[in-house]
């Protein structure tokens, strides 16, 4: 008994809706860096998802590249995140409107 | 049988995203999203997707939340968790919240309207998605965007670096 591919592309489709969702309603950074590795991993789902039904590896080494990419952006986001709070106590992306047109 | 661990799966999946945007506390958040990637890897090995499902459990529910953990345990060291009071939102932070949930929604109904023709059963995968076949293919037809991927951690680890030296 295969399950069809369809039910994965579902929760594949709400993962993304409720990181995306993450991203718009908080403030605190690190939330909102989380909500992004939601999304990044909901891709990842429809991806494999896709490679089985096509039987083609090619969707997982794409995963492979998402995930390369994923951990360099972790890397580098947190540590922009660290210098931006370490001089200051609130955690509010509101508050960073220095670049601000 | 398979049918239901993929439904609990799912299920972790999705309530575990639920908590990572609501939890108040971030560290509530990062285990929240162990689990969810837990949930995803067994719906991953459900696919065919072994050697994913290994580097989703290894390398993001391992080393990436460990990553998040240092910086949640750094930032919070000292401070109570952040207040987000209700009356501090932009007028525009509704909007845009109703913008993605309508889109999404779109998205989501967009998938239920294709489903007859996702529904056929993937052709036989009985020898699809293992690690030697994923380990063939990378080594040989996608030797380059493999090798690729060492750069952009090179630039990653020299970004780093450079970012958090000390500063005279």
């Amino acid at each position: 008994m295969t399950l069809p591919t369809v039910d994965f592309l579902l929760v594949s489709a709400v993962l993304f809706a409720i990181g995306a969702l993450g991203v718009v309603i908080r403030k605190n950074p690190l939330v909102m860096f989380m909500a992004i590795e939601l999304m990044w991993n909901a891709v990842n789902l429809t991806l494999v998802a896709f490679a089985r039904q096509f039987l083609a590896i090619a969707g997982h080494i794409f995963v492979f590249v998402v995930v390369v990419v994923a951990a360099a952006e972790v890397a580098i986001g947190l540590i922009v995140i660290v210098l931006v709070f370490r001089n200051r106590s609130e955690a509010d992306v509101d508050s960073l409107n220095t670049m601000k047109g | 049988m398979a049918n239901l661990i993929a439904i609990l799966a799912a299920a972790l999946c999705l309530v575990m995203g639920v908590v990572v945007i609501s939890a108040r506390n971030p560290m509530h958040g990062v285990i929240a999203l162990v689990a969810n990637f837990l949930g995803l890897g067994v719906l991953f090995l459900l696919l065919h997707g072994e050697f994913v499902a290994l580097i989703e459990v290894i390398v993001y529910a391992g080393a990436v939340m460990v990553l998040f953990l240092f910086v949640v345990t750094l930032l919070m060291a000292g401070t109570e968790p952040p207040k987000e009071g209700a009356g501090k939102n932009l007028p525009g932070q509704l909007l845009w919240a109703i913008v993605v949930i309508g889109a999404l929604t779109a998205l989501i109904g967009f998938v239920l309207a294709v489903r007859t023709v996702l529904t056929q059963p993937p052709p036989s995968t009985q020898a699809f998605g293992s690690i030697t076949d994923f380990g063939r293919s990378l080594l040989t037809t996608y030797m380059l965007p493999f090798e690729l991927t060492a750069l952009v951690l090179l630039a990653a680890v020299i970004g780093v670096v450079f970012l958090a030296r000390e500063r005279s």
